[in-house]
């Protein structure tokens, strides 16, 4: 409960942080437009050759499109902006500030930014979604919103997780920025259906980093493919992924010893 | 000259000794790079597949070629960017520079020169790896593989002097990270990067004739994969060639009126 209200403020301050710097909205609208016009064009140009991509349509795709831009807006709104000044201060020795506050260490690292204008994107991809829906001529079924919401937020936990075990290595390895760096560019190969991809890149995509289950999971609960053997598979992953990095975290903190302060 | 000589020479020594400290780092980056071209090929592949064995002129083993060079071209391509320039200009730092008896777009040009000789000697086995992996249908003549050689080396150089350019524009404004965006994204359609430029449409290729992002990125490429005549390998290189002159003048004549508005913040 405390944990909830805490999460609460942090919220309160980083909006009002957010509110100072109004101009990048309009920045941000301009970044998340060109982002979704390239997408659109990628998009267009393999549909221009071909009616389906390995089972997919484009109207399917373009919702897989939707549900890459929106967890793509919550990585960076939250989670990323998080872990980037974790990798921070614990290279510059910092991080003693925040392991002296009575509460959950974890916690509170992961709670303090928060990017109010990157919610374009979560936005955007909510539009985008509910085009893609409608060129399908989907009907709303109870049990494929389910699936998408619960898998969503699967998602994002696992991501969470992945993030935190990154970030945890630097109290190892200084300099991870690379790493980061190397998310980013699997995270692109979202935006397509995972079946596509060469066996050892498919599993890669689906175990190391929880790309698959992130995106593709969520949008084969919209277009009507999630069978129960994935999604119990996913909340699996999801528990192990989450007790791992929480477990890796906390070896991590004992090796941690502030070199300032 | 002899002067401009050694400056290069001991810029890129310098450099190259800088850059293989940190084999590790380098490498991350080169694989984070390498996961782009893998998801094009991927998609164009299965495309090529289910459209019967190839599309656009292209067979799978041809797309692996052409994004397995275009892993090496884009190395080629990484030149100080937009971004670092408004660092340089927004911290001060840029003062030092002007302390030096010469234009401070040499210490760029040399420095990332050294730096893509260590890249190329660590992009091998990448290389080595993918080709094993995509198995790529690659059969340059030697004419091809001596123009290929230096169409690279005028990408690497074009690249810098557009980005210079667009790098140049922090001197009147620091919000310059939207026009940047732009700037990528046009490239990131006109130049081959997405996907071979032959897979577009008509006319976005005529299009892409009046922009230098062909000339940096898709030419080098296909001088290499593709079935280009000598006639064409030349016209090419000319191009790339022309391009260099335009932005060296462009360059310059930029750098005199914005230096005027230079005003070190600190540094």
């Amino acid at each position: 409960m405390k944990g909830f209200q805490l999460a609460f403020n942090y919220l309160r301050i980083g909006i009002l942080n957010e509110f100072q710097y109004r101009a990048n909205l309009y920045i941000q609208i301009l970044q998340t437009f060109i982002a979704l016009a390239t997408g659109l064009i990628g998009l267009q140009l393999v549909f221009s050759q071909t009616t389906d991509l390995g089972g997919w349509t484009q109207p399917e795709l373009l919702a897989v499109m939707g549900v890459f831009t929106l967890i793509g807006g919550v990585i960076r709104s939250a989670i990323q902006p998080n872990m980037e000044r974790l990798m921070e201060e614990i290279r510059e020795g910092t991080l003693d500030y925040a392991l002296t506050k009575p509460a959950d260490a974890q916690l509170l690292v992961s709670i303090r930014d928060f990017r109010l204008w990157q919610l374009v994107d979560v936005i955007t991809g909510f539009i985008i979604l509910i085009i893609a829906l409608s060129q399908m001529n989907w009907s709303i079924n109870a049990w494929s919103v389910l699936g998408f919401l619960s898998t969503i937020v699967m998602g994002s936990i696992m991501i969470y997780s992945f993030w935190l075990i990154i970030t945890s290595t630097a109290f190892w390895f200084v300099r991870v920025h690379e790493i980061a760096n190397l998310f980013e560019g699997l995270y692109a190969a979202g935006r397509w259906p995972i079946d596509i991809y060469p066996n050892w890149l498919k599993y890669g995509l689906t175990f190391l980093v929880p790309v698959a289950f992130a995106i593709s999971v969520p949008s084969e609960a919209l277009t009507g493919r999630l069978t129960l053997q994935t999604w119990l598979g996913a909340l699996a992953l999801t528990i192990f992924l989450f007790i791992l990095s929480r477990t890796i975290w906390k070896i991590g903190l004992r090796n941690y010893s502030g070199a300032s302060a | 000259m002899k002067r401009y000589f050694d400056i290069y020479r001991s810029m890129m020594k310098l450099s190259i000794l800088e850059q293989w400290q940190y084999p590790v780092a380098n490498y991350f980056y080169m694989i984070g790079m390498i996961a782009e071209p893998v998801i094009y090929m991927v998609v164009w592949s299965t495309v090529a597949m289910q459209q019967g064995g190839a599309v656009g002129g292209y067979t799978p083993a041809e797309f692996a070629a052409y994004y397995i060079v275009w892993t090496l071209v884009r190395n080629m391509n990484v030149v100080f960017t937009p971004y670092g320039w408004e660092w340089r200009i927004r911290e001060g730092q840029l003062s030092m520079s002007l302390m030096r008896p010469f234009h401070p777009i040499h210490t760029d040009v040399a420095y990332f020169a050294g730096w893509k000789i260590v890249v190329i000697i660590l992009w091998l086995p990448l290389a080595f790896a993918l080709t094993l992996i995509f198995k790529p249908d690659l059969n340059p003549t030697f004419v091809e593989i001596v123009v290929f050689f230096f169409a690279i080396w005028f990408a690497y150089l074009i690249r810098t002097m557009t980005l210079s350019l667009i790098g140049m524009v922090t001197f009147w404004t620091t919000r310059v990270s939207a026009l940047f965006e732009l700037y990528f994204a046009a490239e990131l359609i006109l130049s081959g990067r997405l996907v071979p430029l032959s897979l577009m449409p008509e006319w976005i290729q005529n299009f892409a004739w009046f922009f230098p992002f062909r000339w940096a990125f898709g030419f080098p490429i296909e001088s290499l994969v593709g079935n280009m005549t000598t006639n064409e390998l030349l016209t090419g290189l000319g191009m790339q060639i022309a391009w260099i002159v335009v932005g060296l003048i462009f360059v310059n004549i930029m750098w005199k009126f914005a230096i005027r508005k230079f005003s070190a913040v600190g540094g």
